[in-house]
């Protein structure tokens, strides 16, 4: 025993052919490991390089301080970006946190077709952000979507013009992520649901609570560890998102729309400024740190508690 | 709460569920019965309809007869490119995470918890981080606006979640059954294929149908490192949108953004179950 478990141990020890035949397993297991782990450290090190450099068509050496930031930082198309980025992940998290535990607790009544309508909440999470803002830039779109409807159907006074308003544009976009994602939140606040102590319950109802009296005080306090996950991966989609707000209104209509990955695709490969979309894209992996890293603290205390508990 | 007699009540939820599934479903059906009217027909109402009479035709133009920047091949060589990236991508990369996680979690080596922590960073790096880099890779190794570029980067990326799931996974299976196999001189190939792969499927259908999904749905990358007929097919949704902006075809629109969103659609109403638990163990992290 103490044999085939130091060979294991030790590889490539006791003779080459040993290493010969131990090679295939190496190169399995630490080239793609290895790949993986390199890239991500050698590509964040490599664009944060690059915001600090004059590169604009080509990435150039050289060493401009903060430039870059203070030009991103200052220019209107950012400062709107960061505007949107706030209303909208506040507004989408909250809306969609609020949606998926109100089908959660729905569904939670043990009704008639819960799996049918568990599919069809979740249904649109399998679908790309790409068709889904194409769909909703359909029904959205006042020409020919949900107001051309209602104009048809005779109430021509009614206005539903968000997508082409440059003050609600913005809400366009939390209406479709909220769509496609609040099953999300819903999947999770579920599972969580099922999982409350059916004694608790028990010992609420014994002592004469009310249903609602009952979520409020006994069930919903154990979901706020699913609460604070599903807030951060949801606003972790939000800081990133790209692909829906390009199909649905691509920053428009003028910049109303722009969000920070917008900014960063169009410094990079559209305005050909390398050191400035660079600079961007860091202060997006810092916007998301601020999320992440009190989140990965609490993860630590929690996880703390639970073993000297 | 969770009783059956409060009538009223019950009432109140049904008719609420009935109508946010509703809402749910409206876009859908929207789609779907657009792709089966005819771009005048939409034209003269609104994209909210019910077909005349149905216009098959649609799926045939979307299919392989409409006009993206003057090639008109419709979305069929498109669908081509992302099965071409899609599956050899899931493929390969589940399967070294299978290998990897399995060797994180049951054999343990000298430093495996700092790569396992590094490379499941890569489940938070956002995509931004990485485009500059890639390009320049890509370019210099020649797979700029190729589909083997794009395997390669969704392979490597993909594997913060592969092993990630696989490792979580095998880290519950008892590390006894390991260490007897190793006793009758089993070896590190020996064990997977023998013991661990057969006790896996659960995991490894979980990661394939989670990404298949995310690989099939990406367009940043997509959009980013390939052009025109190299396009996969979300990059060339927006490409055809652009090209009939002037003069929409709502029609032939709706029936190929039904044909580019009916695989994962499909793989989502038959893996369900599977579908769910990749989304809750990629969320818990």
């Amino acid at each position: 025993m103490t044999n085939a478990i130091s060979t294991a141990t030790r590889p490539g020890r006791p003779a080459t052919s040993e290493t010969v035949r131990r090679l295939p397993e190496f190169l399995m297991i630490w080239v793609p490991l290895l790949l993986s782990a390199a890239h991500l450290i050698s590509f964040s090190i490599w664009t944060i390089w690059i915001s600090f450099t004059p590169s604009t068509l080509v990435p150039v050496t050289g060493w401009v301080g903060l430039r870059n930031y203070n030009a991103v930082l200052a220019s209107r198309n950012w400062q709107i970006a960061f505007d949107n980025l706030l209303l909208f992940g506040i507004a989408f998290v909250l809306l969609s946190l609020i949606t998926g535990l109100l089908l959660a607790i729905l569904l939670d009544q043990r009704i008639r077709g819960e799996n049918v309508l568990r599919t069809i909440f979740l249904y649109p999470l399998a679908v790309s952000f790409v068709v889904t803002g194409t769909v909703w830039s359909w029904l959205l779109n006042p020409g020919i979507g949900i107001e051309k409807l209602v104009h048809d159907l005779g109430w021509t006074a009614f206005r539903f013009d968000w997508l082409v308003n440059r003050d609600m544009a913005i809400w366009t976009i939390v209406i479709a992520a909220i769509w496609q994602s609040s099953g999300f939140a819903m999947a999770l606040f579920l599972a969580g649901l099922r999982s409350v102590d059916a004694d608790l319950i028990k010992a609420a109802q014994i002592d004469g609570a009310g249903p609602f009296r009952t979520y409020r005080r006994v069930i919903l306090p154990t979901l706020w560890p699913i609460t604070i996950t599903v807030v951060v991966v949801q606003l972790q989609f939000a800081i990133s998102a790209f692909d829906l707000v390009r199909a649905l209104t691509n920053g428009g209509p003028g910049i109303a729309t722009q969000l920070p990955a917008l900014v960063v695709y169009d410094l990079m490969f559209q305005r050909s400024q390398l050191g400035r979309g660079a600079a961007a894209a860091v202060l997006m992996l810092l916007i998301l740190l601020a999320v992440l890293l009190p989140y990965a603290a609490w993860r630590y205390v929690q996880r703390r508690q639970a073993t000297h508990a | 709460m969770r009783d059956r007699s409060f009538a009223p009540g019950r009432i109140l939820v049904y008719l609420v569920v009935t109508l946010f599934a509703a809402a749910y479903l409206a876009p859908l059906v929207v789609v779907v019965l657009n792709s089966l009217r005819t771009n005048e027909e939409i034209a003269q109402s609104s994209m909210i309809g019910w077909p005349q009479h149905l216009a098959w035709s649609n799926y045939a133009l979307a299919w392989s007869g409409f006009c993206v920047a003057e090639t008109c091949a419709g979305i069929r060589p498109y669908m081509l490119n992302s099965a071409l990236i899609t599956i050899p991508a899931t493929v390969i990369s589940t399967l070294l995470g299978a290998v990897a996680g399995y060797a994180v979690s049951l054999w343990r080596f000298r430093g495996d918890n700092w790569i396992y922590g590094i490379v499941t960073l890569g489940l938070f790096l956002p995509q931004q981080m990485r485009l500059l880099p890639w390009t320049i890779v890509l370019r210099d190794i020649g797979l700029i606006n190729t589909l083997s570029g794009l395997v390669l980067i969704h392979t490597i990326q993909g594997l913060s979640f592969t092993v990630l799931f696989c490792r979580n996974y095998y880290v519950a299976i008892p590390h006894e059954l390991i260490r007897a196999a190793r006793i009758d001189g089993a070896g590190f190939f020996r064990i997977f294929w023998r013991i661990i792969l057969p006790l896996s499927s659960p995991i490894l259908i979980v990661t394939v149908i989670w990404q298949f999904t995310h690989i099939w749905n990406e367009f940043l990358y997509g959009v980013t490192f390939t052009t025109g007929q190299q396009q996969p097919v979300t990059a060339a949704l927006i490409a055809l949108s652009a090209a009939v902006a002037d003069i929409p075809q709502h029609g032939v629109q709706s029936a190929a953004v039904i044909i580019a969103a009916l695989p994962t659609l499909l793989i989502y109403l038959f893996g369900g179950r599977y579908f769910v638990r990749g989304l809750t163990a990629g969320a818990v992290k």
